[in-house]
């Protein structure tokens, strides 16, 4: 366990303030990685210590990874790889830019990035709700199965590739490729697509569509954009089966 | 009486061999690759070309039945704070529920955990079977990660990262949709009845630097506890094993060409990567170079079938091998009791290798709920474990008579090897010489 010195607790974020919720600073200046992973790991079900802080990141990987009890955590700077890896339940913020692979594999929960994120943002989510918001580089929501990522500005190329089920959500516009080899993942771009992938089409947004994007929306705590702004993109399901007369979209 | 000319024997291409013609007609039909299971079937360099010296007066033998060969193993030992131990040096190769069917995984796990061995997952995550009877049981993180969780990562005992598989490294995974039952889909997050194409590369990470912090992640999430195996195809092995060295690795997983899939482009399978023996010597030459022999434990599969390749693999460097194609066949797979339908597919007991069509007369390789039945997973996990034991003994038996107390004391100079290139894939002499190809400079 860390020594009771290297605690601070006069610099508590505003979730750890609620009354009858314990608080912990993490100053990663201070105490490694190791011991900030391991004391997340080692909560009991029903811990009181609802709100962590993580003070001096400073661009560390595998920040807050595993996690698996409905616990706040505020990381007051930027991260590198993976923050918040197969979270599961935990709720992360943050407050700086976030590296390659952030929320990757996430279960349940919801990771909001202050700033940009790297490549593969929520690669591989199974569930919870990632929110990058400034924009995202190439790769978002590669092999998606289940999260729901919302963007407020940019994705990079090759984003949502072989995206399996999931939601999608673009407030400005993304990059090449995009949707390659789709599943079944829905994606909702509001601004210009560069190209889309193999088998990936634009389709029609149904009342249930907008219904879906609105709700998505509102979860992420986006304001003053309108569902009806936004396109939609999925399937054609040509490549499902092996059909030699398709070869040539490879 | 009239004379006519001798006529001359009817001669046959040995290029355009009667294989070779029959893969062009059915490309002309069908106007798509063959896809086919298991691994390389054409004739390679192999441990048969190895022989073992034995003891004479130079070196004195134990006796068979009175003195100790130790077949134990611990895997891990490296970062990981709950190294894997086992009973015996081979251990069951990673094959996916999907390609398998249920009754099939649970067989592996039974047969394992009796004989004191690991066996592991595969690209379909992990089943309650598969988990429930495997007393050790190692996760595959593979480029799909499908069904991937936290919780499962948690509960087993090794984390196993593929980058490669011997059968085709550089190609994904594929299962073609007779076999995307709707538990498979579920499991994976895909549509049923698709043909699903597994990534060839990991979502999240490219090249051995990103590699060494995946590792990290995985190590945090799973508190440094499980040891972690990086596993590649026969492809560049010194090169391979080293990075995997540098990026973290505990175990060193290395897959020849001759190991199965459960399908693959038969092109792919028969045409990339390098054979088993010869990716031995240079991956145990890169950790000697680094100074993590028997540090970083490794394992070679592809083609184990005896005691006797056992023993050769371990007298060349390695610290266990893996066996998957000997595995399914102990479990039952391509018996002659079922030649009348391996028949009525166009195959025979013995060659039957389209293993993604789901219609396993052994009921292996299939989802067919009919089909399954045909494995008992008591009776099949028996037969592997059967097996297994003979295996040990051979080895065993091997090593006494080289004059060792454990398997892991078989060393290169008790092998001597049959052809010129044997002796140069494994670095020993060619029998009845002293001659290394491409040692001390010829």
């Amino acid at each position: 366990m860390p020594a009771s010195n290297a605690f601070n607790t006069g610099n508590l974020s505003k979730a750890a303030r609620e009354p009858g919720q314990a608080s912990r600073v993490f100053d990663l200046a201070e105490m490694s990685l190791r011991e900030l992973n391991q004391a997340l790991h080692d909560l009991a079900p029903g811990s009181n210590e609802t709100a962590w802080e993580v003070l001096h990141p400073r661009g560390s990987h595998s920040v807050a990874v595993g996690v698996d009890q409905p616990v706040a955590i505020d990381v007051r700077g930027s991260v590198g790889y993976y923050c918040g890896g197969m979270n599961d339940g935990g709720t992360i913020t943050v407050h700086g830019s976030a590296g390659p692979g952030v929320g990757e594999n996430m279960m349940s929960g919801q990771i909001v990035v202050k700033g940009d994120a790297s490549q593969y943002a929520g690669a591989t989510g199974r569930g919870g709700l990632l929110v990058i918001e400034g924009n995202a580089s190439s790769r978002c929501g590669i092999s998606m199965k289940g999260i729901d990522i919302v963007v407020h500005g940019n994705i990079g190329h090759m984003s949502a590739f072989m995206a399996q089920s999931g939601n999608l959500v673009v407030l400005g516009d993304a990059g090449d490729a995009l949707g390659d080899s789709i599943y079944e993942a829905r994606l909702f771009v509001r601004g210009k697509v560069e190209s889309l992938g193999a088998d990936c089409i634009a389709k029609e947004m149904r009342p249930e569509h907008l219904e879906l994007l609105q709700g998505l929306l509102d979860r992420a705590g986006v304001t003053g954009v309108k569902a009806a702004e936004f396109k939609r993109y999925g399937s054609a399901r040509t490549l499902y089966n092996f059909n030699i007369d398709n070869a040539d979209a490879y | 009486m009239t004379y006519r000319n001798p006529p001359t024997t009817p001669r046959k291409s040995a290029t355009f061999d009667d294989y070779t013609l029959s893969e062009i007609r059915r490309a002309a039909a069908t106007g798509i690759y063959d896809i086919r299971g298991a691994g390389a079937k054409r004739k390679l360099p192999h441990f048969d070309d190895l022989l073992f010296l034995g003891a004479s007066i130079s070196r004195y033998p134990l006796e068979g039945y009175r003195e100790r060969c130790d077949t134990s193993v611990v895997l891990g030992s490296r970062y990981a704070k709950k190294p894997i131990e086992l009973k015996i040096p081979i251990t069951i190769a990673g094959m996916s529920f999907g390609s398998l069917s249920g009754p099939a995984k649970e067989a592996l796990g039974r047969g394992a955990t009796l004989s004191g061995t690991s066996t592991t997952t595969g690209d379909g995550g992990m089943t309650e079977e598969e988990r429930g009877h495997s007393k050790t049981l190692v996760y595959q993180y593979l480029p799909s990660r499908y069904g991937m969780n936290p919780r499962d990562l948690r509960r087993a005992d090794a984390i196993e990262v593929v980058v490669g598989q011997g059968a085709k490294p550089g190609g994904g995974g594929m299962l073609l949709g007779q076999k995307i039952s709707d538990r498979v889909a579920e499991m994976r997050t895909l549509p049923k009845g698709i043909d699903q194409r597994s990534a060839s590369r990991h979502p999240d990470w490219t090249g051995p630097d990103d590699l060494e912090i995946k590792i990290l992640e995985l190590r945090e999430i799973t508190d440094w506890e499980k040891p972690i195996y990086v596993k590649v195809g026969g492809a560049r092995p010194y090169y391979d094993t080293a990075l995997a060295v540098k990026s973290g690795a505990d175990v060193v997983v290395v897959d020849g060409m001759q190991g199965g899939t459960a399908a693959t482009q038969e092109v792919f399978i028969e045409n990339v990567g390098q054979p088993t023996l010869a990716c031995i010597r240079p991956a145990v030459q890169a950790l000697q170079d680094l100074g993590m022999h028997r540090k970083v434990q490794l394992i070679v599969s592809g083609g184990i079938r005896n005691g006797a390749d056992v023993a050769k693999a371990l007298a060349l460097g390695v610290d266990a091998v893996s066996i998957g194609t000997a595995a399914l066949v102990a479990l039952g797979d391509n018996d002659p009791r079922w030649e009348a339908e391996y028949n009525e597919l166009g195959t025979t007991a013995g060659a039957y290798d389209d293993w993604h069509e789901g219609r396993d007369p052994a009921g292996i390789t299939t989802q067919d709920p009919e089909l399954m039945k045909r494995v008992d997973p008591i009776a099949a996990g028996r037969r592997l474990a059967n097996y297994l034991k003979v295996m040990t003994l051979e080895a065993q038996t091997i090593a006494r008579a080289c004059g060792k107390n454990s398997l892991h004391n078989l060393e290169p100079e008790d092998l001597v090897a049959l052809t010129i290139e044997a002796a140069a894939m494994a670095g020993v002499p060619l029998a009845g010489t002293n001659w290394i190809p491409g040692k001390n400079g010829f």
